[in-house]
């Protein structure tokens, strides 16, 4: 934990004709979070870290719990456009955004329907792209707890993942998760996890500084997706890290905050 | 009284072990499934049905399931279509197609040629479906209860409705309906629901008045749901009695004590119900209301209930698999103690029976009356001891107690009293 903690606020505000929870915190330059499908994990280090020169602006998607799905909003794309139109009310781009799994996956339609609304964009083991070698591990199958739990290469190796949502098996956490499963089977159940455009249409995308990261031994995102998202996007850099599963944020901390504020900043 | 035969039509011939093993039903390896044997059983489910018709019986009700050894009955329509051409009196009780896994309008289509060649003998039924049938149907769980709701109502207008006519739905669209195969039943054959005491379904069978079937539930929640139905039949204008209301027994009968209680320990077999599907196949993401999750949620963090609900986890080692043999058959004189399960002669099992049909009170009793391995001559000499001897009384019993099915009184038929207060039901008076 860094010495100084930076508090962080959780409002809601009323963009793109609903309203939005967002957990707001630090100072500079803002920075869009999108999180991922089994919801908002917590206020971690890498929050912290990035904090410092940014101020974080974390959407809860909706319908994941804390106020109630957008009925217009169906499939992922519809997510991006949602978010898209909430910038724009919010007079929030062009901005930096990262954005984890299924939050990348939104931010990389973001990006292939208008990539003006970015500064830079950083996808940390998206969703989206159907892998050529393996396959997007299937949420809908198996408990939140056993998703959880394969998304870290080496859970003895990286102590935060035991912090993660709350760390204890609550009610509340689990009705959390099974809001988080179901909107998320809303948006993305057929084609699974993926866009069969979305790769064709990244290729239209020029002069956006993107930065993807991903662990080698992703068991939810193979990698294979890592280097179709590298070869899609013109320019973008691929950082994969070792020994590290689908949550270098948690497993690899310093390397990835280390990573991502060279390449924002 | 409409007493049914059931059965799951079980390919039992998987070894226990493996079943205990995946701590489940679904999901076992297909390997293990031998058409020949296959074959052979469903043919002799069919003459099974047969003699149940010739025994007395006045339905068979029939269910569906994928992807699992513990019914053979996936596409149930197609037995449906066999025994309505074959069988001469016997209502064809459909409970239920899973309506989020069908295409409604050729459902709407298979449903009414099943009428027609039984000559107006079906219950189509409806379910949403165990959690597991979403997965392997690929319907989303998201939206199982907007899939039923959508399609029940489709497929009413496509029996009723002259076409053709455009359906566009939220989740169905269809160009042109006009189905030219259409129910003899009019304006459309009954519709029965079965389910699990699911509270939202039982609010949505009373508005409709379709006559509610709790599956083999255990007696107080099933008591609650009776009076739920009445609740909402009065807000509805009506008065609810017997005919709207299904129970599903298990029911095993022998010559003899000891041979009944041998052949009842088929229904622990791997686990029994209890092993159907792992909780994460029986409750995909959304499959549940909100207030169905927040129930569960209680239940799944609390290691004590948790224990309960999930028995049963997948294991590999002999000593684990021998643990919960011990643990399912452990519970085989606990499901007799509290009649989950009904085991003995025609004479020990009649006084049990009449206690079930005291308290639940309904006008419709279908008997699951096997389930593991069972003997096709073991099964037979089950419907003549049911059909012989249990029925007679059964309908004696019905008689004393006022226990009209929804063919002795339509249900939905009947008047509020002039008070406008609903009369008492089972487990009020």
């Amino acid at each position: 934990m860094l010495e100084n903690s930076i508090p962080w606020t959780e409002g809601t505000v009323h963009a793109a004709g609903a309203d939005l929870t967002i957990i707001k915190g630090g100072s500079g330059r803002p920075l869009f979070v999108l999180h991922e499908e089994l919801g908002f994990p917590g206020w971690l280090r890498w929050h912290e870290a990035l904090a410092q020169t940014h101020t974080l602006h974390i959407p809860i998607h909706p319908g994941f719990g804390q106020l109630p799905r957008v009925d217009w909003v169906s499939s992922v794309k519809d997510l991006a456009s949602f978010y898209s139109i909430a910038l724009r009310d919010m007079a929030l781009g062009p901005i930096d955004v990262i954005g984890f799994s299924l939050g990348g996956w939104v931010a990389a339609e973001m990006a292939a329907s208008c990539a003006h609304q970015f500064r830079r964009i950083v996808l940390v083991a998206p969703t989206g792209i159907r892998p050529d070698d393996g396959e997007i591990m299937d949420l809908f199958t198996v408990t939140a707890r056993a998703y959880l739990d394969a998304s870290v290469h080496d859970p003895e190796s990286s102590p935060e993942f035991a912090t993660l949502y709350g760390g204890e098996a609550t009610p509340e956490q689990y009705e959390a998760w099974e809001d988080a499963r179901a909107e998320s089977s809303r948006l993305a159940w057929q084609p699974y996890m993926h866009n069969p455009s979305l790769a064709p249409m990244l290729r239209g995308v020029s002069e956006l500084p993107a930065l993807l990261i991903w662990g080698e031994e992703d068991k939810v995102v193979p990698i294979s997706a890592g280097h179709i998202y590298n070869r899609s996007i013109a320019g973008s850099e691929l950082a994969i890290f070792e020994d590290c599963g689908h949550r270098p944020e948690t497993e690899k901390a310093d390397e990835f905050i280390a990573r991502v504020e060279s390449f924002l900043n | 009284m409409h007493i049914m035969m059931f059965t799951e039509r079980p390919y039992y011939d998987v070894p226990e072990d493996e079943i205990i093993k995946n701590a489940s039903y679904f999901g076992i390896p297909n390997t293990h499934f031998d058409p020949a044997k296959g074959s052979e059983l469903l043919n002799t489910y069919f003459d099974e049905v047969l003699y149940a018709e010739d025994r007395g019986f006045d339905g068979v009700m029939l269910n569906e399931h994928h992807g699992t050894p513990f019914c053979m009955g996936s596409p149930m329509n197609i037995e449906a279509a066999v025994l309505a051409r074959i069988t001469q009196r016997l209502k064809i009780v459909l409970l239920g197609n899973p309506l989020p896994a069908a295409d409604p309008l050729r459902l709407a289509e298979e449903l009414a040629m099943i009428d027609m060649i039984s000559g107006g003998r079906l219950v189509p039924g409806f379910v949403r479906g165990a959690g597991s049938e979403s997965l392997f149907n690929n319907a989303n769980p998201a939206y199982n209860r907007e899939l039923f709701n959508e399609a029940h109502d489709f497929v009413i207008q496509a029996w009723t409705k002259p076409g053709p006519f455009r359906y566009e739905g939220k989740h169905y669209h269809y160009r042109f309906v006009n189905p030219w195969v259409l129910p003899l039943q009019k304006p459309h054959p009954p519709i029965w629901i079965p389910g699990l005491v699911s509270p939202e379904t039982v609010v949505w069978c009373a508005k409709h008045r379709y006559p509610y079937l709790a599956l083999a539930t255990f007696l107080d929640p099933t008591l609650e749901m009776v009076k739920l139905y009445a609740d909402t039949a009065a807000e509805e204008g009506y008065q609810s009695g017997p005919e709207n209301f299904g129970y599903l027994q298990r029911i095993v009968v022998a010559e003899t004590e000891e041979k009944a209680q041998e052949l009842g320990k088929g229904f622990m077999y791997g686990g029994g119900i209890n092993s159907f599907a792992r909780p994460e196949w029986m409750f995909p993401p959304g499959y549940n209301s909100k207030a169905a999750t927040r129930r569960l949620a209680k239940v799944f963090t609390d290691p004590e209930s948790g224990e309960e609900l999930i028995p049963f986890t997948p294991v590999e080692s002999e000593a684990d698999i021998k643990e919960n043999r011990a643990k399912i058959y452990g519970r085989y004189q606990t499901e007799q103690d509290n009649l989950q399960l009904i085991v003995g002669t025609p004479d020990s099992v009649i006084p049990k029976i009449r206690h079930i049909l005291e308290r639940v009170r309904p006008g419709i009793f279908a008997m699951w009356h096997h389930h593991g391995p069972v003997s096709h001559e073991d099964r037979m000499t089950s419907i003549r001891l049911l059909g012989d001897e249990v029925l007679p009384a059964m309908r004696a019993i019905s008689d004393e107690l006022g226990l009209a099915g929804p063919y002795e009184t339509e249900p939905g038929s009947r008047p509020l009293p002039a008070s406008g207060v609903r009369e008492p039901v089972a487990g009020e008076v």
